[in-house]
């Protein structure tokens, strides 16, 4: 019988590497495995590459990740924003590297891995400061940009259903990332909100095919905190 | 000693407002942060044009009443939205899949310059802006069908901003279309900027003082 199922966020933690590329799902706090984030400081490992969309905000979740110093690069498409206090001063003294990439070539980066697809070309940034050292290709008259697949060692990712093959299926907009960081890494670990019984979930509705999946604890998080 | 100003430039409502007045039903439209986002208040629900959210989501509608919030649901501004009947919500790859392959009729974005080649310039004022923020922006820019810049005409110090060439790092190149200011609305054309409407009591000769690069009729 396949069980996906992990008794505690501790059981779904064990074994990540220090050094490891952590891929953190969530946009604006939405779909964020907040509890996979916190184990992941509980277990310790450190010296991480952590790719997300923004450097943390406030004082929680990958803020606070890059706070206890476990992070020694962020990759991201947008650091410094409304309430990044931590990245910033962990910045300014030189305590993690960052590296910056436009939103949909951080996405797509990640879903070549996923796709074993090694590299691709894309005119985003064409042209611009972000394409510096990068090689370039000229197809139909026009620039593109050679970006690589970016592949993780470790995804994090929230489900709001799942069933025990670890097919995942996700809430409104808190889909983001989840899907593609959960295909793009060789230990995918999935928090849910809800777990049912094998054969709910309908073929048509299953976002995340189980077999991407690797580990799965139920966490009854909740919604999302209320924006002000 | 400049002439007595004879016009009134637009409000930020005011210029969301004319911008969306010129969204035909039927088109996929995104929109960037800042005064962008404000357009979809002003597109009359009768109109129906399909809102695309670069975390996902495809039939965006208008902003929530407050005991109406579901916390679930935010567009990339991180402000709560609704859905349209006939929404549909994807990944962020195939959000991008979709903004990348050129499937979006239009992209609204804010604008800190843009050149008379259209050259888009608004993520960054200069070469050492540490701790850069890029978002979707360079993704859009440089697959939407038509990007439409909209933004203030000159700097609240009186500099330009529409120029030859932009001066601060570009966002991409030779994208934007048309140009909607507080005081006129001015499509990019193979011969430069052509003027298609300004404000009341707005001169070609007062416009063109404003502007680095060379204006003409449409």
């Amino acid at each position: 019988m396949i069980d996906k199922t992990v008794r505690s966020v501790a059981e779904a933690m064990a074994g990540i590497k220090d050094g490891s590329t952590v891929l953190v799902a969530g946009f604006a706090q939405v779909g964020e495995p907040r509890a996979l984030i916190d184990g992941l400081i509980e277990q310790g490992a450190r010296d991480l590459t952590v790719v997300h969309n923004t450097a943390g905000r406030g004082r929680e979740g990958v803020a606070r990740l890059i706070g206890e110093g476990r992070v020694r690069k962020i990759v991201c498409s947008f650091a410094r924003s409304r309430g990044s206090v931590i990245f910033e001063e962990v910045f300014a003294r030189g305590g993690i590297e960052l590296e910056i990439l436009p939103q949909g070539t951080m996405a797509e980066r990640m879903r070549a891995a996923a796709a074993g697809i090694p590299a691709f070309y894309t005119a985003t940034a064409a042209g611009t400061k972000l394409a510096e050292g990068k090689e370039a290709r000229v197809f139909n008259g026009r620039e593109y940009i050679l970006e690589l697949a970016l592949p993780g060692d470790v995804a994090l990712v929230e489900a709001w259903r799942a069933d025990r093959w670890g097919n995942l299926v996700y809430r409104d907009a808190g889909r983001n990332f989840n899907p593609v960081m959960a295909a793009a890494a060789q230990l995918t670990i999935a928090q849910t909100q809800h777990i049912v019984e094998l054969g709910e979930l309908s073929p048509e509705e299953i976002a995340t095919p189980g077999l991407y999946v690797d580990r799965l604890v139920h966490v009854a998080a909740g919604d999302p905190p209320l924006k002000t | 000693m400049a002439a007595t100003q004879t016009w009134q430039p637009l409000e930020r409502e005011a210029l969301a407002a004319r911008l969306a007045n010129d969204i035909p039903e039927g088109w996929s439209v995104n929109l960037g942060i800042g005064i962008p986002t404000l357009v979809g208040n002003y597109v009359p629900p009768e109109r129906e044009v399909v809102f695309h959210s670069e975390n996902g989501i495809i039939g965006m509608g208008p902003a929530p009443a407050p005991e109406k919030i579901n916390r679930w649901l935010i567009n990339a501004s991180s402000q709560y939205v609704t859905l349209r009947p006939g929404a549909s919500f994807v990944s962020h790859s195939d959000s991008f899949a979709l903004v990348r392959g050129g499937h979006l009729d239009l992209c609204v974005l804010g604008a800190f310059q843009v050149g008379e080649n259209g050259d888009l310039a608004n993520w960054a004022r200069s070469d050492d802006d540490t701790a850069p923020a890029i978002g979707g922006a360079m993704d859009l820019a440089a697959g939407a069908r038509r990007i439409w810049a909209v933004m203030e005409h000159t700097t609240r110090g009186g500099e330009k901003r529409l120029l030859r060439r932009c001066t601060y790092p570009l966002t991409a190149k030779a994208c934007v279309s048309r140009i909607y200011t507080d005081l006129a609305v001015i499509d990019v054309t193979p011969k430069g900027f052509a003027v298609i409407d300004m404000v009341p009591g707005m001169t070609l000769e007062a416009l063109q003082e404003r502007t680095e690069a060379p204006l003409h009729r449409a």
